[in-house]
């Protein structure tokens, strides 16, 4: 047997040093997207990313302007901005504004959804089942553990409802889902507030954990008896079984993108500090209570003006543009008030070198 | 290197393997044979310090990162189930028991089997045969996790649900671990997933292990009237038990560490129950779920000292492992 190791050798060392060299050569090419226009990065919040991927695919093809956008969830997106290494970053969990403050930070809303409560009882179809805040936190605690409590039967004197146990399902993963979910909770039971509080993940008294929106789903789909909760886009495309909820104003309503609209139309956005603006149990006769908005998030003092001008036309132009692509995807367009606001806020606080930037 | 490298062109050099299994080189012209070799050696040798840098590196960063977790919940992380991201509570028992049973119980059933498995491929099976399941068992190792994973939550999920749960229930349902409403996700589905992923490396590795007893060895004791069981009993586990311990442990490797499949059907509960029904956590799966939206330092510091605890029980392992193979070398070879 011949082994002709040194030639081996040889070979190893000219393909280490050719690597080498090609590497090191690579440098100073610069990528064709690069030359062609800017490349804006950001990461964050996996809830928007379709839209957001939509709207950069259009905007892409329109401008050649490329958006790099990376859904590694809020928390990473908030911390990636917060380091510097992306130039914005997107949370469905709005910061307070000390936490924007202390990093220089702004933020606004870019676009909004729903959560949905689902339900997999037989016989009930979508929007049969009418249920009270009161009955979705004491499910959520543990409280009533039957379909046919006297409680549920109440409100639905009209269906017949099993002698079945309910299984309880939620984010097994920490969400923003999670957060406006917990986050009405917090708001209509007190019980809830003192016990288990709001957050992308929380102490969940009773029940199972689903990895994603698909986990949830799965669960609720395979499990009779189940309750769980997801975005609504989710819902919708899987047909899941969505219950109508009272809303502060003691209406029953369906959840639909008129009535997220409702609930974000009722809001303050003008006084709130920060656009610290949570959109749950919303006053308004036609609106959804577990509404929320998805934020940006970018640094108030910017290092390149043409790359974050470029940045804000993207925001701008996906805001008065891009409000029938986030329809079709289920998503809600912020109304227009809103935009004017949030521009005029771009006009006062953002600056690079000193200077304004927008518009 | 670059001294080696012109070495290298300028002479044209063999090497032959001799009897001794000793690497002989043939040199002509400048080169002399102790350059090459000791180019080699450190190439070698660079490849282990690599693998060390690496694990030190983890082992700096685990540390560095969980010291605000350490220092603030101290030892009542080891001890607490209590998980609340909200109030800063945080306990890695549940994570710590999810992870070990749902480890047993994969081994509880994968070992067994596995042992069948390679008996009957080695010693039962027809050959054709026996090489067409090899090949097979062996597929079943190069399929992703995830997939695992994904059959585990639509359709072995929902059959311990309505199947096994009930009838493990029906049967056994005075003891604490089969009590409660089966669920088609919790410990039992999880192990049992585990158990499937587990099974192809340690029925392999067995297998290997059993093909190579001498056959002067099984021959022997055929010839003394030994029936196939006791060969297989006497001689055939006997010479390979250190290599059947190594199997089990590679598979308890795999199976404790293992993550997306695992996240998919425990169910994800930081809770401790006696009831293999119920819905459970692991390591793993805790990390998997929460490290992208984990948005305090505290947190954060929590999840990695996890990781740490994680790494610390596979070197317990580790060192079992090992103590015991030296201890089962010493007893069973003569």
């Amino acid at each position: 047997m011949k082994f002709k190791l040194r030639r081996v050798i040889a070979i190893l060392i000219v393909v280490a040093a050719v690597l080498t060299v090609v590497g090191c050569g690579k440098q100073p090419v610069r990528l064709p997207s690069e030359q062609k226009g800017v490349v804006i990065n950001g990461a964050g919040a996996t809830f928007p990313y379709p839209i957001y991927a939509k709207w950069a695919n259009e905007y892409k093809e329109l401008t050649g302007v490329r958006i790099n956008y990376q859904s590694i969830g809020s928390g990473g997106g908030v911390q990636q901005i917060k380091a510097g290494t992306v130039d914005f970053g997107a949370s469905d969990a709005p910061l307070t504004a000390e936490e924007l403050d202390q990093s220089g930070l702004l933020q606004f809303p870019m676009v909004m959804g729903g959560v949905v409560p689902v339900v997999n009882i037989k016989g009930i179809k979508p929007g049969d089942l009418r249920m009270s805040p009161e009955i979705l936190a004491s499910i959520y605690l543990g409280k009533i553990t039957k379909w046919n409590d006297p409680a549920i039967r109440r409100e639905n004197p009209n269906l017949s409802l099993p002698d079945k146990s309910i299984t309880v399902v939620h984010r097994a993963d920490g969400s923003g889902t999670t957060w406006i979910f917990t986050n009405y909770l917090d708001k209509i039971s007190k019980e809830w507030h003192s016990k288990v509080g709001f957050g992308k993940a929380v102490d969940w008294p009773v029940g199972i954990g689903g990895k994603g929106n698909e986990g949830v789903s799965a669960y609720v789909q395979r499990v009779e008896g189940a309750i769980g909760y997801v975005e609504y886009a989710y819902a919708l495309q899987n047909r899941m079984t969505h219950v109508k909820l009272k809303n502060k104003s003691g209406n029953y309503v369906e959840p639909s993108i008129a009535s997220f609209q409702a609930a974000a139309a009722g809001a303050d956005w003008e006084n709130a500090p920060g656009y610290y603006v949570v959109l749950t149990d919303q006053p308004g006769k036609d609106s959804w209570p577990i509404t929320g908005a998805s934020y940006i998030i970018i640094h108030k003092k910017q290092k390149n003006a043409e790359k974050a001008k470029a940045m804000l036309e993207f925001f701008d132009w996906s805001y008065r543009h891009g409000g029938g692509m986030a329809k079709a995807l289920n998503y809600v367009p912020m109304p227009k008030a809103v935009v004017d606001l949030v521009e005029e806020r771009w006009k006062r606080d953002l600056k690079a070198n000193g200077k304004a930037i927008w518009p | 290197m670059e001294a080696g490298f012109e070495g290298e062109r300028e002479g044209n050099m063999a090497v032959k393997v001799d009897s001794s299994n000793e690497v002989v080189m043939l040199g002509r012209g400048r080169v002399n044979k102790w350059s090459a070799n000791k180019l080699f050696k450190y190439i070698c040798a660079a490849c282990c310090i690599l693998v060390l840098v690496l694990m030190a590196g983890l082992i700096v960063e685990l540390i560095a990162n969980s010291t605000l977790s350490v220092r603030k919940l101290g030892l009542g992380f080891l001890i607490s189930d209590e998980w609340d991201p909200v109030m800063g509570k945080f306990g890695a028992l549940s994570s710590i028991y999810g992870t070990l049973v749902s480890t047993l119980i994969a081994l509880i059933i994968a070992v067994p089997m596995s042992i069948v498995i390679a008996l009957f491929l080695v010693e039962l099976a027809p050959k054709g045969l026996s090489s067409f399941f090899g090949t097979s068992i062996e597929l079943l190792a190069a399929i992703p996790s995830i997939i695992y994973g994904m059959w585990g939550l639509f359709v072995f999920g929902p059959f311990v649900a309505d199947h096994v749960g009930p009838f493990l229930h029906r049967y056994l349902g005075f003891l604490p671990i089969f009590q409660g409403t089966p669920m088609p996700v919790g410990m039992l589905t999880a192990g049992v997933i585990l158990a499937l992923m587990v099974l192809p490396f340690t029925s392999s590795v067995m297998r290997d292990v059993l093909l190579m007893v001498p056959s002067v060895l099984k021959e022997s004791a055929y010839g003394l009237g030994a029936t196939t069981w006791e060969v297989t009993k006497d001689v055939s586990i006997r010479y390979g038990i250190r290599g059947i311990i190594g199997a089990v442990f590679l598979g308890l490797g795999r199976a404790i560490g293992e993550t997306m499949a695992v996240t998919f059907v425990i169910g994800n509960e930081h809770k401790i129950s006696a009831s293999l029904f119920a819905p459970a956590n692991s390591i793993a799966s805790t990390l998997a779920n929460e490290f992208t939206e984990a948005d305090t330092p505290l947190y954060l510091s929590a999840l990695v000292e996890l990781g740490l605890i994680l790494f610390l029980i596979t070197a317990i392992f580790q060192v079992v492992a090992q103590t015991f193979l030296k201890y089962v070398a010493r007893g069973s070879r003569p």
